[in-house]
């Protein structure tokens, strides 16, 4: 029972600690091929510890959904880490929702802060918002299928239970239908963190913004709040594809020294995946918001690859 | 005996609430009350009533009639949860609609709304009963006819009376097909009752049960509105006053996915592997359709009337789901698909009643259903947009709410096709791509209704002066919010029960090893699937202490300022976002369907550079129409043109054709008598 406590606790930390810190590693990776010197990779902790202290300035048009967004879209996302395996298996919480449960819970905060971004009757915010549940609908049925895929493979959506049998399969588990369902939670992932060529992280450019424009009227502690979780949600996402497609090294009992290595081996994997994804951002320029369609068919098509593949290897 | 008295309990209230409406109908705050309390008064027998039958013995009452065409009331499971769902729905909406009609004080005939809306419901309550063909036919007629009264209740409005013209047409076209399909048993049983339709559906030849089959797929899904005859719902059901379109939109469409159900699986015994096919692609096709049209719909009570679509769909993809494995001997799957359908279908009544009693109060306090001049409704009526939001939320599938656990069990359903076949897992999946595409779109939708009606500035005068719901209004959307918290938090006492209700059609429990509950209310599924809105819950709540931790010892100052306008000050709402903006990438995306046309029109004033006035104007094309509509009604239009040569207008004529007539069937019955 206290171990479980323990593990929920350290769990979240984990998740909390390191989410910031996943930013700044993409940044300076991101800086380092860009030929520049870029930021610490620990700015994203000051960025937020100074947020924390300062005021906030309001719009005067909000109601009480402005402040309540901030603080519901952190809950939610972290109630999915919960339910995500990081550097464990066996999840505590695990039964209490499965792959399609952490994806609502994601559309969960996307949701209230998209609502929050019309409060302030900005026309940015509404663009942000209308642009943000746009690209999670383009999102959507790819991330469906490629659920669907994994499941077919693994039989399960459950997280640990993926985590625990690809794990178990060693090698064996690298097939052509878990790299195609890897390509397409790769481009999704791109969407879902909001990440070039779908958003540009960095922009402050009003009219192609997408996160960054729904979230313009947050300041101070509110938008503190609002970065963290956006930062949370990358970490989970990004540990969704380690997890699910390489958990190679995760712990999978209880032990001082399994969960170390754990931890260590899923902040390397981290790292690459950041330096993937660093390199991606750096290679290609924002795409045109009505081009985001075909971006995404292409992750449709290859979860649906992914599909078709397995049932051509497997028989049916 | 106790089910006796409830169900003539439950009769007795709606006549009481409709008779008492007609005599009262001078007095209208008096006839408001005493109509709609007893027709909440019913509900309640229903309630209690429809629990006992689920809970215990099927309930079978003869009334006189021949052995030819015997009448009678039949209540199993699945009728009594039919009979809930209404009752639920009809005890809510009640309560709303003694405020609701107060709108209607003084300009309309309040004891002629009261009569309708309790023959309206009692109607609908004998069609989930009746045990004969014949009398359902009449109670269907009945409930059909007494719709449309209430869908033209505002009949001076001429949009109104249009949208009449096109359900009564419609559903007529349904009733007709309905007529063929019961023909096709009554040939092959003998007689009408339902009971011998049972024994007479499995022993048919296929091609007979094929078209018995696809004759009530039509004719039901004339009325349950699925693409592509949906074409009537989306007018009749926001032309008639809120609290109808409540019930209409509620429950009145499921009364044809009930008899779907008992056609199919009950007298048909789910018959081919197509027809699970068929039914899940016209469910697929319905929902993302339905959404599709609702996404860039101005008028509110419209796009809930699409979004109904759209529910209607995601319902018979779980039915459709559930044939296939039913056909395919996995009856235990089979089972798991359809409490996901029927777990859907119950969450819709609750959450899109809510929905359109909150279109209701709208449309009360602004006088305008247009959602480009809502806005800030959220300070003017606080507790209706909390109620409101309630039902956007469950509506959207977002956890924990109601929506969300019946679309996650529809999606798993869907998963345990896997143990299918090739075609069947790719059938399958490509449904639950499109029916992801619909929930995001679906979250899109009613994300802009409720951000650009409720929240920022009001765009009208209209919105500007709007007030919050009278009290019975607030109860009853504030009962309909609070049920769509509970079906999302207690799946683990409604499960069981629906179960119950399944087993009536399907025959074996859903409840196995590869469907269970465990603690913490955890629907557990094979290969350790499980989910447990409950424990989300809790877990929400708890995880509440991290952003006030984080928050917590930080000064709270807060400096109220205007909105960001690149440094003009332009908190006006001329500024806002507007609804049609905010749809416009999904109307980019789908242009092929939407085929939208705009105009605009600028006059100068000196020169070309300075506009003085601006008219923008963009509509979208309504594809089924356009396209497959206007030609059949030209078509018959230029037909009925040619008949109307024997319509002289003279009585001498007429006569004629009776005679002639007379003579003809006489010589027909000498012939066939000898």
């Amino acid at each position: 029972m206290i171990s479980q406590i323990v593990l929920v606790l350290l769990q979240l930390l984990v998740i909390i600690a390191l989410a910031p810190l996943l930013s700044g590693i993409i940044k300076k990776i991101k800086a380092f091929f860009q030929v520049r010197k870029g930021p610490s990779i620990f700015q994203p902790y000051y960025d937020i510890a100074k947020l924390l202290q300062k005021d906030s300035v309001v719009s005067k048009n909000v109601s009480w959904l402005f402040h309540a967004a901030p603080i519901i879209s952190l809950v939610a996302v972290l109630t999915a880490g919960l339910l995500i395996p990081i550097f464990i298996t066996e999840l505590p919480f695990g039964f209490a929702g499965d792959l399609i449960a952490v994806v609502y819970l994601f559309a969960l905060a996307r949701f209230f802060i998209a609502l929050a971004s019309l409060d302030a009757g900005s026309s940015f915010g509404g663009m942000g918002g209308s642009r943000e549940m746009f690209v999670a609908s383009l999102v959507e049925p790819a991330l469906m299928l490629s659920i669907f895929a994994i499941a077919l493979n693994v039989g399960s959506t459950n997280l640990s239970y993926i985590s625990q049998t690809v794990s178990a399969m060693g090698i064996n588990a690298v097939s052509p239908y878990q790299i195609l369902a890897f390509v397409a939670l790769f481009i999704i992932a791109i969407a879902e963190t909001g990440r070039i060529p779908v958003d540009n992280p960095a922009t402050h450019l009003e009219l192609t913004m997408i996160h960054e424009a729904m979230i313009l009227e947050y300041s101070g502690k509110q938008l503190a709040i609002v970065e963290l979780g956006a930062m949370i949600k990358q970490l989970l996402v990004f540990s969704l594809l380690a997890n699910i497609f390489f958990p190679w090294g995760i712990a999978s009992g209880l032990s001082a020294s399994a969960v170390i290595i754990a931890l260590l081996v899923y902040f390397a994997k981290l790292v690459v995946l950041g330096a993937v994804m660093a390199m991606v951002e750096t290679s290609t320029a924002k795409w045109r918001l009505f081009r985001l369609p075909e971006l995404l068919s292409i992750s449709l098509m290859f979860s649906f690859l992914a599909l078709v593949s397995f049932i051509i290897v497997k028989g049916g | 005996m106790m089910d006796t008295y409830l169900f003539f309990g439950l009769v007795l209230f709606y006549l009481i609430g409709a008779v008492s409406s007609v005599l009262l109908n001078k007095k209208d705050r008096v006839c408001a009350f005493i109509s709609f309390i007893s027709a909440a008064v019913a509900s309640v027998f229903g309630i209690v009533f429809s629990l006992s039958v689920i809970s215990g013995d099927t309930f079978v009452l003869a009334l006189p009639g021949t052995s030819f065409l015997q009448f009678g009331i039949f209540v199993d499971a699945l009728s009594a949860f039919f009979i809930l769902v209404i009752s639920i729905a009809v005890f809510a909406v009640s309560i709303y609609s003694i405020g609701y009609v107060r709108e209607y004080f003084g300009k309309k005939n309040i004891g002629y709304l009261g009569f309708l809306y309790n023959i309206f419901i009692l109607s609908m309550i004998l069609v989930v009963t009746a045990s004969n063909a014949v009398m359902f036919l009449i109670v269907w007629e009945l409930m059909s006819v007494i719709s449309y009264l209430l869908v033209v209740y505002e009949h001076e409005k001429p949009e109104t009376r249009k949208a009449g013209f096109t359900y009564i047409v419609m559903t007529h076209i349904g009733t007709g097909f309905i007529i063929l399909s019961f023909l096709i048993f009554a040939g092959a049983s003998g007689n009408f009752n339902f009971e011998t339709f049972r024994a007479a559906g499995t022993v048919m030849p296929s091609l007979l049960r094929d078209m018995a089959f696809i004759f009530a797929l039509i004719g039901f899904g004339a009325k349950a509105g699925i693409v592509p005859l949906h074409i009537w719902l989306p007018y009749a059901h926001p032309a008639a006053p809120s609290n109808v379109s409540a019930l209409m939109s509620g429950v009145m469409i499921k009364t044809a996915i009930f008899m779907l159900i008992r056609v199919i699986f009950d007298f048909l015994g789910a018959g081919s592997a197509w027809w699970g096919y068929l039914v899940l692609a016209v469910g697929t096709l319905s929902a993302i359709i339905g959404i599709l049209y609702a996404v860039v719909e101005p008028d509110i009570k419209r796009m809930l009337a699409f979004s109904s679509i759209e529910n209607v769909g995601i319902i018979l993809i779980g039915i459709g789901a559930s044939m296939i494995f039913f056909e395919g001997g996995r009856p235990v799957l089979a089972a798991i698909a359809a409490i996901a359908a029927l777990y859907h279908l119950l969450n819709h009544s609750v959450f899109k009643g809510l929905l359109f009693m909150g279109a209701g109060s709208i449309i009360f306090s602004t006088h305008t259903k247009n959602i480009e001049k809502l806005g800030g409704l959220i300070k003017k009526m606080p507790v209706s947009s909390v109620l409101i939001l309630v039902g956007v939320l469950s509506i959207s599938a977002l956890p924990p709410f109601s929506g969300f656990v019946s679309e996650w069990l529809t999606f798993q359903s869907l998963l345990l096709g896997f143990n299918f076949n090739t075609f069947t897992m790719i059938v399958l999946s490509i449904s639950a791509a499109v029916l992801a595409l619909t929930g995001a779109l679906a979250a899109f939708c009613f994300l802009k209704t409720f951000g650009i009606g409720f929240l920022a500035l009001p765009r009208s005068e209209h919105a500007e002066h709007a007030t919050e719901a009278n009290t019975p209004m607030l109860l009853g959307m504030g009962l309909f919010a609070i049920l769509s918290i509970l079906l999302g938090i207690l799946p683990f006492y409604i499960l069981p029960a629906l179960d119950k209700v399944t087993r009536t059609f399907i025959g074996t429990s859903a409840f196995s090893e590869s469907f269970s509950l465990s603690s913490f209310g955890t629907i557990v599924l094979p290969a350790k699937i499980s989910m447990s809105t409950p424990l989300l819950l809790v877990l929400m709540f708890i995880l509440l202490l991290v952003p006030f931790l984080l928050l917590y010892n930080t000064k709270k100052s807060r400096a109220i300022y205007e909105t960001w306008g690149c440094g003009q000050p332009v908190s006006t709402a001329r500024n806002e976002y507007t609804a049609h903006a905010f749809s416009k990438p999904v109307e980019m995306w789908f242009k092929n369907l939407y085929r939208p046309a705009r105009q605009t029109e600028a006059t100068y004033s000196a020169s070309p550079f300075l506009k003085e006035s601006f008219r923008f104007e963009s509509r979208i094309e309504q594809a089924f129409e356009q396209y497959i509509y206007n030609p059949v009604v030209g078509f018959v239009m230029a037909k009925s043109r040619r008949v109307k040569v024997v319509q002289t207008g003279s009585i001498h004529a007429y006569l004629s054709y009776i005679f002639g007539t007379l003579v003809i069937l006489f010589m027909f019955v000498i012939a066939g008598g000898s």
